[in-house]
């Protein structure tokens, strides 16, 4: 198999526009390419379809206002009120990933969540923000969300670790889930793909309707993770705002 | 793995950190209030729809209110004058059935005078008739002559005592 087929090799970057900023390398890349095509395609889409305002909505309008409410009370039943602020934030997070894992279904582009780094980037930026907001309305007080109530002291000696420990593994687990089902669903279609080409014409169909079927389930994934970034990042701010245990 | 090569972290760090600040502003500034202004919208037409509707509703139960009132008035008036008519009908045909049978009792009262004044005469004929028999028997039996006040004497007492 040449390197070119390699089933990773969608993953590659590529640097189209070579740049340099005070030593900092900053080139135009393909994954850049894919986070301009995401953020201009969830900008139109959301503009070009509340265009009308129509008081009866429209096909698309329905799927725009449909993305707003979905957040707007996943937000509301998971933080409550005081989650009213963090909304436009939660709504970029679901959206960006979801653009950037259905873009990524269409043969021949670059899917930017699944670079490990773009997704640790982003539940890192959750993580921290959510822990600043902690410690700022809280104080001192943010530091007994690591002691839970209504345990023996000597039980705590155990318990305290483990919770900093889960605390602290949450961006890693948020950031791999997402990069994880990304690089298994696309290497395993490229996989099965090699398999069509390879079993020829005859025994070829098989692989190829078990990747019409995949296509089906990663199209899910691609929904369920973007979902399931979104809704954790909604506990883990609940988490901080309530301090609940 | 591609990924995992740490001279690709920088460019991917800024681009996504460009992009999604730029995400983040479009959301926040553009689609946002946008889609909020529509559901809102949309929200309070609703809202005041349901009010209209709620006050028609209400207009119209008041209607109908009015309208049943003024129909049991209307069923009252009416019963009220059936029952004065049936009232003054009853009296007028009390007043006529009076008038009948006092009238009827003195042709019956006349009747029984006549009948009274029939039977009485028929009874004097009956004597007369009696003596003139007797009197005829006898004469022809013994070939008496017998007077008329004696005759008439004795029919008198056979009836009382034949009576």
């Amino acid at each position: 198999m040449a390197a070119d087929q390699s089933p990773l090799a969608q993953f590659e970057i590529k640097r189209l526009v070579p740049m340099d900023v005070g030593g900092l390398d900053v080139s135009f890349t393909n994954a850049s390419l894919f986070m301009v095509i995401a953020i201009a395609a969830i900008t139109l889409f959301l503009t070009l379809s509340m265009r009308g305002k129509a008081l009866v909505p429209g096909r698309m309008q329905s799927v725009a206002e449909l993305s707003y409410e979905f957040i707007a009370n996943m937000v509301k039943d998971n933080v409550g009120s005081e989650g009213r602020k963090y909304f436009p934030f939660i709504f970029t997070l679901f959206m960006f990933v979801l653009f950037c894992n259905l873009l990524g279904m269409i043969p021949y582009t670059f899917t930017v969540t699944s670079q490990i780094i773009v997704t640790f980037a982003l539940a890192a930026l959750v993580f921290i923000g959510v822990t600043l907001i902690g410690i700022i309305k809280h104080g001192f007080k943010f530091l007994t969300f690591f002691v839970p109530s209504g345990v023996p002291v000597v039980l705590l000696v155990i318990l305290v670790p483990i919770e900093v420990i889960s605390y602290f593994v949450r961006p890693i687990s948020l950031s791999v889930r997402l990069f994880a089902n990304m690089l298994a669903g696309h290497t395993l279609l490229k996989v099965f793909g090699g398999f069509v080409v390879g079993l020829g014409l005859y025994l070829g169909w098989l692989p190829l309707g078990f990747i019409v079927v995949l296509t089906g389930l990663e199209f899910l994934v691609a929904f369920l993770q973007a979902y399931v970034f979104a809704i954790l990042s909604c506990l883990y701010l609940n988490d901080a705002l309530h301090l609940h245990h | 793995m591609p990924q995992l090569d740490v001279s690709y972290f920088p460019p991917q760090l800024v681009w996504l950190a460009i992009t999604f600040v730029v995400l983040y502003f479009l959301m926040a500034r553009l689609a946002i209030p946008k889609i909020s202004e529509v559901l809102e919208n949309r929200q309070n037409r609703i809202s005041s729809d349901l009010e209209e509707a709620k006050r028609l509703s209400e207009d119209a139960d008041k209607a109908k209110a009015d309208y049943e009132a003024s129909l049991a008035e209307a069923r009252s008036k009416a019963h009220g004058i059936v029952s004065e008519l049936k009232a003054e009908m009853a009296k007028e045909q009390d007043a006529s059935k009076a008038e009948l049978d006092s009238k009827l009792a003195v042709q019956a009262k006349e009747a029984e005078a006549s009948i009274q004044a029939a039977k009485e005469t028929a009874l004097g004929h009956v004597r007369d008739i009696a003596a003139d028999a007797a009197k005829t028997t006898v004469g022809r039996l013994v070939d008496l002559n017998v007077s008329d006040a004696d005759v008439s004497s004795a029919v008198e007492a056979s009836m009382k005592g034949g009576a």
